[in-house]
């Protein structure tokens, strides 16, 4: 089977939502990528450089330069044609672009992948992760977004790829990219780091966020995650949010403060190897979950941890 | 310009699903059900739009069974002015739906078709994606922010990193996030009313779409469970604990 992997990137750079995407695609077969963007020549250089990667098709065209899914589906379904499977991260921009072209190809969207069982059958998470489907695909192609913390990272050196030019399938006319707030991040990306801190809605305001979970967090090298209730409040922006529809999260610690657990945050973080929950009340959902619970006042216990790790 | 809603009759989202002990599927029996809240977040844009004079009519429909009726009585008690039922007993994949969404929009031609990023039963967040594509139309998925600007709409997405904003051709498709807006409740006097508003119902055969399933399910299981852990006294203890896994120096 050949695969074709959309490669996620920004400011130059492969993401690693990518890498796992590559993983999970290689267990189809042979992986090929397709690096769409502009100025793009460094990107298709690094991601040949992923272990196990065959041919990279390059579109270097400034239609293509936000990933706007207008543009880049029917790029993609043109390469389809010599190709079984498409792969994508399920990022916001995989997810935006994967089901355009699975629907341009006729094919029903496998989403969320959490295992390649064969060529054709795939586990995934319905119901907010509380039940997990094998699915079969009676497609002839395969449409396939990724979940990352469910596949290793390939490696991103090692690899001797072929890259190749592709022509761009130019601008579809349909919609333009107007500008984006991006947050700077000072700290680790949610979905890649090791250790991250999250706060919920008990933290009171964004300024008690920011003085008690902000501190902790850098003390431990730590991401910063939040409830949807603390997001919701505005307490921080979006891109903070973990869960069922916010970001999918799977760290070596979890260190959920003031979060009462309900099962659409636990959606995005209970796969976490080690789960820490701080609450007052301790009968709090999160403490059903978690690996070591701390029943205490935030407001005292996070100034003293942070003092004393 | 006329606003299309599709609505999906789900699980309420307080309900905890339970998997069936066959395997077959998730337990739906005597469980309650609601409007997808992403959904109910898509009827209440419309209706906004239509508040401000952007929209002249709203058109909420929905594809599954009989009772699916209930969920566009609601959108119809929300404030949306008719309604299309397209009953079918078969579970329609995100494809099929497209499928039929597409046919309703060749006869209804909406400029704006505005619906939920994701139902939160099978989670797949495809159907207003594959309806663009369909279509042929731009799409503006997982809206914070609807404003339409003649015949062009800016939609400000919530995005990884943040936030992104795009300007689509109309007519375009939105899909919904969560902090695009608070869903109103219905008040009982428009309950009552949206009893007798227009509810029109078809067939997938009426519209000539292949609705077959594409993916066959398997099995269903529960996920791995975990266990509660161990409770602390103090920090002192939760720190020595993090400093054994390595966590803190």
């Amino acid at each position: 089977m050949k695969t074709l992997v959309w490669v996620e990137h920004e400011g130059g750079a492969v993401k690693d939502a990518t890498l796992s995407a590559v993983t999970a695609a290689a267990k189809l077969g042979e992986v090929h990528l397709l690096v769409a963007g502009e100025s793009v020549g460094g990107v298709a250089e690094a991601a040949a450089n992923i272990a196990g990667v065959g041919k990279v098709h390059v579109a270097d065209d400034a239609a293509l330069g936000h990933a706007l899914a207008e543009n880049v589906a029917p790029l993609v379904v043109q390469l389809m044609a010599d190709h079984d499977a498409f792969v994508a991260p399920a990022t916001s921009n995989g997810k935006n672009i994967a089901p355009r072209v699975a629907a341009l190809l006729d094919v029903m969207q496998i989403s969320d992948i959490l295992s390649v069982e064969s060529e054709d059958t795939f586990t995934r998470p319905i119901y907010a992760g509380n039940a997990i489907a094998t699915v079969k695909s009676k497609d002839a192609k395969k449409v396939i977004t990724v979940r990352g913390t469910a596949f290793e990272k390939a490696a991103a050196e090692g690899g001797s790829g072929t890259v190749e030019a592709v022509a761009s399938t130019g601008d579809a006319g349909l919609s333009s990219f107007v500008g984006a707030e991006i947050a700077k991040l000072e700290r680790p990306e949610l979905t890649s780091a090791k250790v991250i801190v999250s706060g919920g809605r008990a933290l009171k305001d964004g300024e008690t966020f920011e003085q008690l979970i902000f501190p902790l967090a850098d003390k431990l090298g730590a991401a910063v995650g939040a409830s949807r209730a603390a997001v919701d409040a505005g307490y921080v922006p979006n891109d903070y949010q973990v869960g069922q529809t916010g970001k999918i999260v799977a760290p070596e610690v979890y260190i959920a403060v003031g979060i009462s657990g309900a099962i659409q945050h636990l959606a995005g973080m209970k796969d976490s190897k080690t789960i820490v929950a701080i609450n007052k009340d301790e009968d709090a959902p999160i403490f059903q979950v978690a690996d070591i619970g701390l029943v205490g006042d935030l407001f005292k216990v996070v100034p003293e941890l942070t003092e004393k790790l | 310009m006329k606003i299309l809603v599709p609505v999906k009759r789900v699980i309420d989202y307080n309900v905890k699903p339970r998997v069936k002990a066959d395997g077959t599927g998730v337990d739906l029996a005597n469980v309650k059900m609601s409007m997808n809240p992403f959904d109910e977040i898509a009827v209440e844009e419309a209706i906004r739009l239509k508040e401000k004079g952007v929209a002249t009519e709203v058109v909420a429909v929905s594809i599954g069974v009989a009772k699916a009726q209930e969920t566009l009585r609601t959108a119809l008690a929300m404030g949306a002015d008719r309604a299309i039922l397209i009953q079918t007993d078969d579970e329609v994949e995100p494809l099929g739906v497209a499928k039929l969404l597409a046919k309703v929009q060749e006869e209804e031609q909406a400029g704006l078709i505005v619906l939920g990023k994701q139902a939160i039963d099978d989670d797949s967040n495809q159907t207003g994606q594959m309806l663009a594509a369909l279509l042929n139309l731009p799409q503006g998925t997982f809206a914070s922010k609807v404003e339409v600007e003649g015949d062009k709409v800016s939609v400000t997405r919530e995005v990884d990193g943040g936030l992104e904003t795009v300007k689509l051709s109309t007519p375009a498709i939105v899909t919904t996030d969560l902090r695009l807006n608070e869903p109103r409740y219905a008040s009982l006097p428009n309950i009552m009313k949206a009893k007798s508003k227009p509810l029109a119902t078809k067939t997938p055969a009426d519209f000539g779409v292949d609705i077959a399933p594409r993916l066959e399910t398997v099995s269903v299981a529960e996920p791995a469970k975990r266990s509660a852990g161990v409770k602390v006294a103090d920090v002192d203890e939760l720190v020595a604990k993090l400093k054994s896994m390595g966590v803190a120096a």
